[in-house]
């Protein structure tokens, strides 16, 4: 049991990153999407669709840099340091992004709204874009001796990291713009499908592109992808990829042509599913590409040199915390789910939360 | 170096937390207290019937909505910044509190951030029932959040439970031991008391400014008369927590509390310094004011006790700012003194039927709002302080604790955090004061009444006729009376 829990909490871990990759990606991708949809009353239907989830979304990162602390304290204490300022900025911009959610319905006038959502944009933009040059930095390798980061604090800064800055940025949009296909109607949800293309076509070429470079960034990586037996288990990951892509495509103009011939829906609590689908296929994406980070990482939580086993905290540690979280994590996930359950159906113009 | 007179790394990592930490408990001092008194409108409403409270219940739910948000945010940041300033005390001590943090996360912020939506928007979704269970978990949750940081930093004062690895790390032995340290029952009994009093003055002080207007609005007398009944019952009440507190200090940590009273000899029948300025080149306290052998008194219970004295260990093991934490100490004691002379006085006031006319009892209480702020912040100040120059007391130093990071990135990332702080921050405050600048009316719109949460794109007047299972909690408004 001892040797399996770092396994257990790794898992763990990298779930509860992944969630919120693609939970608060899709409201990140929102404010992503402001300069295209400028109007007030889009605007606030994009606000009001993810207004009562934005901050449990927000709240699967604090368990992500809690849980390092717990669990993995070492890549707590070198990721970070080593992280230092795409991180703080990222903490930043989020300040400005979440205090715009209550603060752009309560403006008093025109003027204090829009800097209001300039704030919720760029907040967006630049917590997106920190993100993703985290994770390139990371993958690139941080140094570690005697416990402790040992590089400078210009080193996260690379072509490398500034290309998954970008990636991350615009696969956000693509989540966002499939959160509104699902949850929108009208004009708002034909504008969304067609952003949804160009972002779908957009995250494709940035998967690709990362994939490519990826096996030469550490030579393990490479014997990872490019040699037999592991060729073979990671193979699954392209492949699947391409059917999504495949399917993600047909599902767009799909969504279209079920608004135009279903009868107006007078409530709007009619939950239609295959509106989601091209949301679904674009999480596909982001599991695979997930799912490829991990194989080439593995066994590695601080790349080129920490593996889980290193970083892991004593057994005492890791146990007390699995026991509730064991617990707890299925009770989050059922009234998670309740909440967006009860937010279900189209959100309609000129109907606010506020 | 040549460039000796700028700050160091460490003195820069730590004016950073103490900046962004103190700005972030304000918010959560004040929505502690608010969550729980939306709870308990929202239950005397349910009880009653009564249009008042759900007046009085939306008029502060707005308020709590942005109160909250600028507590979340501002709470992301500090559970990332003991990884990104203090890595070594990170490391050091992850196996001990970061379990205690992670149940934080786990018990107390997702089952805020889950419900809160459904207290902001979801009266008309949910009806009344599983709204007010929404409120409660809520409420439920602020303090459970308590819980588990107070344990954490409470084990920072007085560590137990654990042993030390040869590499400096702690490591646990006895969960029980750790989350209930010696020092956490009082820590976690005299902070959520005092989140609760910041409440009730801010409350009361909103109150004072609309009856010193208009003394007949039912909403604002009920609102004073709620908020006085708290500092009536709960300011004594801190006090003598407080001193229990204090007790439990000088038993553990008594270099703090020799710092706090300003005595460096060890004596017996101590005086009490109420007002003066401890020097500590001269190592002597410069006294204006004192009271003859009542600090012994208070903190031994005995006429003649002895007290300890800053001098009774080598300088580097007293607190690094001696006159900071005694007079931050004074500043919280002389306000708890204030509030509960307040809370007395309104009996008083009470009794003869005056309490909602008597200007000068108003404008004291409007003075009064933001005491809770102040004296919870000097509270902390007090603490913290007092705690250095260790951040695990006697075992870590802070000097040992922080992140090999340069100065400059220090430096750029504090510039940044104040100037944020204070534009955002600013921006939200000044925002409230527009709130807190209009009286409640009847039939307060709420985030929910006039406009519902409509993914349902139903306008207002539709809402009325579908107002079936779900809609009956709009059946009831209060626009009826
Ligand atoms: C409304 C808030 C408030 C009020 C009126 C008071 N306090 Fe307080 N005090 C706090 C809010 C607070 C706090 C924020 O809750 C602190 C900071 C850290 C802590 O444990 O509690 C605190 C700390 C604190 C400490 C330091 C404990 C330590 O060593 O960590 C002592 C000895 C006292 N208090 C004693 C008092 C006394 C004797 C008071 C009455 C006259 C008093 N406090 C009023
Ligand atoms: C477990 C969490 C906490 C950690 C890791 C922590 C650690 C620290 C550290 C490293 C410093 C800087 C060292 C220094 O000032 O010399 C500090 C100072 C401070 N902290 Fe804490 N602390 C914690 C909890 C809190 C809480 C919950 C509060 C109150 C809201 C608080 C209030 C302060 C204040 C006011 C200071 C400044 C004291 C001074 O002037 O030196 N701390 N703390
Ligand atoms: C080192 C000290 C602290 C850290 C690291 C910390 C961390 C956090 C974080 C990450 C959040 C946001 C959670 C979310 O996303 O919902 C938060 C909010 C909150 N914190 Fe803190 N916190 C600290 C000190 C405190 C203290 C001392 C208290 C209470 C006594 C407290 C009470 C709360 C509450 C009630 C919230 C809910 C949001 C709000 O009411 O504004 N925190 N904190």
């Amino acid at each position: 049991m001892e040797q399996h829990l770092p396994l257990i909490w790794a898992v763990l871990i990298a779930t509860a990153v992944f969630l919120y990759v693609v939970m608060d990606g899709f409201d990140l991708g929102l404010g992503i999407l402001f300069p295209w949809f400028t109007e007030k009353d889009e605007r606030d239907v994009m606000v009001n669709s993810v207004a009562p989830m934005w901050d449990g979304n927000e709240t699967w990162l604090v368990l992500g840099g809690a849980g390092l602390y717990a669990v993995f304290p070492l890549a707590y204490a070198t990721i970070f340091p080593a992280l230092y300022m795409p991180l703080i900025l990222m903490l930043l911009a989020l300040i400005f992004r979440g205090v715009s959610f209550e603060m752009r319905f309560k403006a008093h006038n025109a003027r204090a709204q829009l800097w209001w959502d300039r704030a919720f944009c760029w907040g967006s933009y630049v917590a997106g874009f920190c993100q993703g040059i985290a994770l390139g930095a990371l993958v690139q390798g941080i140094e570690v001796r005697d416990r402790a980061y040992a590089g400078g604090w210009w080193d996260w800064l690379t072509p490398f990291s500034l290309l998954t800055g970008f990636a991350l940025l615009v696969g956000y949009g693509l989540l966002g713009a499939c959160w509104l296909i699902w949850r929108t109607e009208g004009d708002i949800a034909s504008k969304a499908r067609h952003h949804a293309r160009r972002l779908g076509i957009g995250t494709l070429g940035c998967i690709l592109l990362i994939s490519l470079i990826m096996p030469f960034l550490q030579p393990y990586f490479r014997e990872r992808w490019l040699t037999l037996p592991w060729m073979l288990y990671a193979a699954p990951v392209p492949i699947l990829v391409a059917v999504f892509a495949w399917r993600f495509f047909r599902a767009i103009p799909a969504t279209e042509a079920r608004e135009a011939e279903a009868p107006h829906d007078p409530t709007g609590r009619g939950f239609r599913w295959r509106d989601g689908a091209p949301f679904l296929y674009v999480l596909g994406w982001f599991f695979l590409s997930y799912t490829g980070l991990g194989i080439s990482l593995w066994p590695n939580i601080v790349p080129p040199s920490v593996s889980i086993w290193d970083a892991a905290a004593s057994p005492a540690s890791q146990m007390f915390l699995l026991v509730g979280a064991s617990v707890l994590i299925p009770i989050i996930l059922a009234y998670t789910a309740y909440v967006y359950w009860l937010f279900r159906g189209k959100v309609r113009v000129g109907a606010g939360y506020h | 170096m040549a460039l000796d007179w700028l700050p160091s790394a460490l003195d820069l990592a730590r004016f950073q937390f103490a900046f962004t930490i103190t700005f972030h408990f304000l918010f959560p001092a004040f929505t502690i207290g608010l969550a729980s008194f939306l709870a308990v409108l929202e239950a005397l409403w349910l009880s009653t019937g009564r249009a008042v409270y759900l007046d009085v219940f939306r008029y502060w739910l707005k308020v709590f909505a942005i109160a909250f948000a600028m507590g979340v945010v501002s709470g992301v940041v500090m559970s990332y910044q003991i990884g990104t300033n203090w890595s070594v005390f990170a490391d050091r001590t992850g196996n001990v509190l970061g379990p205690v943090m992670g149940y934080e996360v786990l018990t107390a912020f997702f089952l805020e951030a889950g419900f809160l939506g459904i207290m902001l928007f979801g009266l008309e979704r949910v009806g009344k029932k599983l709204h007010f269970a929404a409120t409660c978990l809520v409420a439920i949750g602020t303090l459970i959040s308590a819980f588990w940081i107070l344990s954490a930093n409470s084990w920072m004062h007085t560590p137990a439970g654990h042993s030390i690895l040869p590499d400096g790390r702690f490591m646990p032995e006895d969960w029980w031991a750790i989350v209930f340290n010696p020092s956490f029952p009082f820590r976690f009994a005299h902070t959520v008391t005092g989140a609760y009093l910041t409440t009730a003055f801010i409350v009361g002080g909103v109150a004072a400014f609309h009856l010193l207007r208009d003394s007949r609005n039912e909403r604002t007398r009920t609102m004073f008369s709620m908020a006085m009944w708290m500092a009536a019952i709960v300011a004594p009440m801190q006090i003598v927590l407080g001193d229990f507190h204090g007790l439990n200090t000088l038993e553990h940590q008594p270099q703090k509390v020799a710092a706090m009273e300003g005595h460096w000899e060890r004596q017996r029948g101590a005086p009490l310094i109420l007002l003066g300025q401890p020097d500590m080149a001269a190592e002597e306290t410069h006294v204006l004011l004192e009271i003859p052998r009542l600090s012994g008194l208070i903190l031994t219970h005995e006429w003649d006790g002895e007290t300890p004295g800053l001098k009774d260990v080598p300088p580097e093991e007293r607190p690094t700012n001696v006159p900071l934490v005694f007079w931050a100490f004074r500043v919280m004691v002389g306000l708890g003194t204030a509030m509960a002379t307040l809370g007395l006085l309104s009996l008083g006031l009470r009794w003869r039927g005056r309490l909602y006319d008597t200007r000068w009892f108003l404008r004291a209480a409007l003075v009064m709002g933001p005491a809770g702020l102040v004296a919870v912040t000097a509270g902390w100040i007090t603490t913290e302080a007092g705690r250095q120059p260790y951040t695990v007391y006697g075992l870590l130093r802070t000097a040992d604790s922080v992140s090999p990071l340069a100065a400059p990135a220090v430096g750029a990332s504090l510039l940044a955090f104040i100037v944020v702080y204070f534009i955002v921050f600013g921006a939200g405050v000044w925002f409230l004061f527009r709130l807190f600048g209009q009286p409640p009316h009847v039939a307060e719109e709420g985030p929910e009444e006039t406009q519902p949460i409509r993914t349902s794109g139903i306008t207002p007047g539709p809402a009325m006729h579908h107002a079936g299972p779900h809609g009956s909690a709009l059946g009831d408004s209060p626009k009826r009376h």
